[in-house]
Parts: C-alpha cells; structure tokens; sequence
C-alpha cells in the first residue's frame, strides 16, 4: 500500500507540476508588469538556475500577491558560524530573512547579507557588493541528486541482490540494466582502457554514467530541473575525471607529456620543439576534462532553453495555428532530448574511458 | 565566461562531490562489485560449460570410433573363432574316424585270431575223435575179422605177402 500511495502522491505531484507551468508565466511579477516575452525569457532563465526551495508551482491570487506551492528546503550559510533556516524565510526574494542577528535577501539567485531592511548595493556593471556568505544549501538540485543517488542505490544494490537469489542470472528491472553496465563494460571501458586495468575504473565509468543518464531524464521530467545543465555540476564531475586520469597515471602516461618524441631524436634538436610541445600537451591534460564539462552542460542547458521556449512561444501565438505547431515541435525536441540525454551520458563515460586509457597506457619497451 | 564564474555554486559543487564520491564508494561495495562479479562468474562458468561440452563432445567422437573398432575386432575374432572351432571338428572327426578305424581293425585281427584257435582247437578235436572212432571201427574189424583162425592165418599171409618180405 505504501508504495501506491508513494505513486499517487508522486504522480498528482507531476500532473500538478505540469499544468501549473503556464499559470506561473502570468504571474510572474505583479509590481512591475512587463510583456509577456520578457516574462518568458526570465521565466526560463530562472528555471535555468538552481533553486532555494523545490517549487512545484505558483499562482497569483486575488490580491496580487505570489502564492507559491512546493517544498521548503534547509538553507545553510556559513556566516560568522553556521547559520541554518527555512527556505521560506526568504519569501522567493520579496523579503529579507532574519535569522539570528543577521539579516539575508534573495537577489539573482544568490543570497547577500543585508541591512534590515534589505538594501542591495550594485556596482556600475549592476553587480551586487554585499557581501554573499558561504552558501552551503541544500538546493534543489541536491534535493534532486540525493533523489537520484537514492534510486541508483536502491535500483543496483536490488540488483545485486538478484544475482545472489536468481543463480546470476538478473531479475525484473536488472534484465533492462545489466545489458547497460555490460555494455559499458565490453564496449566502453575494455576497448579503451584495456583488458589488464578496466576493471580500476569500472566503479567511476558506472556511476557516472547512470548518475548523469538519470539527472538528464529528471531534467526532463515536469519537475523542471536542470542539475546536469549546471556548471558546478558538470565541473564537479569532470574533475573527478582529472584527478583519477592523473593520480592513476602510468610512467608511461607521464613520459608522453614531458618527453612525447622520447628516443627518435637528440636531445638537442628537441628543446626547441618541446618549448611549443610541452606547454600544449600541459594545457591538453586541463582542455580534455574542461570539454567535458562545458559539452555536457551546454548540451543540457540548451535543451532546455530550446524546449521551454518552444513551450513558450505556445502562450505568445496563441492561435490555433501556431500553438499547435509549437506544441508539436516541443514534443520532438522532447524525444529528441530524451536521446541527448542518453548520449550526452554516454559520451561522457567514452570520453572518460579514453582519458583513463592514455593514463593507464603502458608501452612495450624494446 | 564570467558569466558561467558568476553562476558557479560552490555549494552546488560542494554538495554534488559529497553525493558524487558517497554515491560511488557504496555503489562500489553494494552494488558494482557483486554485480560485476556475478556476471564474470557467469561468464566464467558459461565458457567452462561450453568447453566441457566440447570436450564431452570429442570424447563421444572418440568412444564412438573406439566402439567401432571394438566392435570390428570383435567380429574378427568371431570369425577366427569359428574359424578354428570348424577346423578342430574336422580334426576331431578324423582323429575319430582314425582311431575308431585301428580299434576295429584290432577287434577284426583278434576275432580272426581267436577263430583260427578255435577252428585249430576243433579241428585237433575232430581228428582225435575221427582217430578214436577209427580206431574203435578198426578194432571192431579187427574183432570180426579175427574171430576163427582161419581168417587170422588169412591175414597174416596177406599180410606176408603184401610186405613183401620175399
């Protein structure tokens, strides 16, 4: 019964978060009202952004005023000693939080420590001067990775499990997933990185690969979040990948980059070729995993914005031509994207295979 | 790009390394290791498996030509057995015959010896009672002829007269 309930509550929780979508466009800002393009271009770029609280949806009720319905979230700031409260005092930006002797306001997405009336200071360049305290808040989009650290826990771990209870063969949803980490396995790590040292890197390349698979389809879902499509995200990922590419380094690995014509020429014909050389193939082991990190995230923050204003464009025709149509091409970006997903996953995993195979690489000396 | 440093979360990241590394130090223990595991024990067996089966198939391959070759010299034997079986009957049968031959033989000669020492023994036996009964008809002759004198002087001159002491 729990888990019926569980999917009533998730499923009303989707069903809600989808038809509100629209109702937010409208009602965005009731002080200053502003046209309708540039109430969708700000809607998407907040949706872009990570979020103080997990918001299903919002309206603006008879007063006028912002009602906004979704989970609070722990804000933790390190100001000065921690400093831990509700989301909700920060009312979405309208008021400044007070919490203990300091006060905060929610300005772009970021929180500042303010006076006590909530002054925000800004440079010419319109940037905030207040000071922004260490921000360590369980956001949305840790809300979000939790989530999915939950299932991959639960979904492999019972996987697992099947092997040991089904004589190694896999069981119900494991029949979808063991094809996947085989997969991975024969395909990616092994031709790669090589028979003798996958098996070091297997661990990462699964996990990765899962774990941005899944953050890219609950992108997609109503719930609107864009983990993957976020630099720290991608940043913290990709470094992962550097560190374990240069920590797991061979000497060969280490002798390519600072001798990589090694014995076929003298030592000094290669100075001057390794002036240019060496600096290149330096700046190569920092460029390989920043691509990484910039494709992914790119590629997932443009799906994004591509598809919400598909969306978008439905409320800005509003005829039965143009809605439609629009709403057509949302649908097949959407399919379109659910591919992206896996493949924007599965080439992270390929290129962190390749980056391990060059540091794992051992030469044959003659 | 300043852009993408003014939108940098360190609390995102910071957050996402923790998930990140927890995530694959526990998937590690509980998860990709039994399962990779598994499925390489799986894979090992699988590949025992089917080399057992070959080798059980080229062992079938081999009991079977054994078999054969079994079977072929069995029949060969058979056929020398009956071979040699057909042999000593005949030389049983001749032996038998030969033998049965010379013991008849014997029986004959010692039958035919055995007749001729009877027919000797009869023959000796006749010949004294042919020389008994002559003798007693001579005697009875002798009687009558001799009963007067006359008759003996008779004789005794014929008698004279036939020796010829003249």
């Amino acid at each position: 019964m729990p888990s019926a309930l569980n999917k009533f509550i998730l499923f009303s929780v989707l069903l809600a978060a989808l038809f509100s979508a629209p109702h937010n466009l409208y009602a965005k800002d009731s002080e200053t009202p502003k046209d309708l393009k540039t109430e969708i271009k700000e809607y998407i770029s907040h949706h872009l952004e990570d979020a103080y609280d997990f918001r299903l949806f919002s309206y603006t009720n008879d007063q006028g005023k912002h009602v906004y319905i979704g989970i609070p979230l722990p804000v933790i700031l390190w100001d000065e000693g921690l400093q831990t409260f509700s989301s909700t005092k920060l009312h979405h930006g309208e008021e400044v939080a007070h919490v203990g002797s300091n006060y905060y306001k929610l300005e772009h997405g970021k929180i500042y420590k303010t006076d006590e009336v909530g002054t925000i200071n800004y440079d010419e360049s319109h940037h905030a001067t207040n000071i922004a305290p260490l921000d360590l808040s369980i956001t949305k989009g840790v809300v979000s990775m939790l989530l999915i650290a939950f299932l991959m826990f639960w979904l492999f771990t019972s996987l697992a499990k099947t092997y040991a209870a089904n004589g190694g063969v896999p069981a119900g949803v494991g029949r979808f997933f063991e094809p996947i980490v085989l997969y991975i396995r024969d395909d990616i790590a092994r031709p790669n990185i090589g028979e003798k040292k996958y098996m070091k890197y297997m661990n990462f390349l699964l996990t990765v690969f899962f774990f941005v698979w899944f953050l890219n389809l609950l992108g997609l879902t109503p719930l609107g979040v864009n983990v993957t499509g976020n630099i720290a995200v991608t940043f913290g990922l990709a470094l992962l990948t550097f560190l374990i590419t240069n920590f797991t380094g061979t000497k060969d690995y280490w002798l390519h980059l600072f001798d990589p014509l090694g014995s076929s020429m003298k030592w000094y014909a290669k100075i001057p070729l390794y002036i240019i050389l060496i600096p290149i193939e330096v700046l190569g082991i920092f460029i390989k995993p920043f691509s990484l990190l910039i494709r992914l995230y790119a590629n997932m923050q443009a799906g994004h914005i591509v598809l919400m204003s598909l969306i978008g464009l439905m409320f800005i025709f509003k005829s039965w031509l143009g809605s439609p149509l629009s709403f057509g091409l949302a649908f097949a970006i959407s399919l379109i994207e659910l591919l992206v997903a896996l493949l924007q996953a599965y080439i992270f995993t390929m290129l962190s295979a390749l980056y391990f195979g060059f540091a794992a690489e051992e030469h044959e000396h003659h | 790009m300043e852009k993408l440093i003014s939108e940098f979360s360190i609390g995102l990241f910071f957050w996402q390394s923790m998930i990140f590394i927890g995530l694959l130090f526990l998937l590690r223990k509980y998860a990709w290791g039994p399962i990779l595991s598994a499925v390489n024990q799986r894979e090992t067996s699988i590949k025992d498996a089917l080399a057992s089966a070959e080798a059980a198939r080229t062992e079938m391959e081999s009991l079977q030509s054994d078999n054969q070759r079994i079977l072929k010299e069995a029949r060969a034997e058979k056929e020398a057995l009956l071979k040699e079986a057909h042999s000593t009957r005949a030389d049983l049968i001749n032996t038998a015959k030969e033998e049965a031959q010379a013991e008849a033989d014997k029986i004959l000669t010692q039958v035919q010896e055995a007749i001729q020492n009877e027919k000797r023994a009869a023959i000796n036996e006749l010949r004294e009672q042919v020389g008994s009964i002559a003798m007693d008809i001579a005697e009875k002759v002798l009687q009558k002829e001799l009963e007067n004198k006359d008759k003996q002087v008779q004789l005794i001159d014929q008698l004279i007269q036939d020796s010829d002491l003249k």
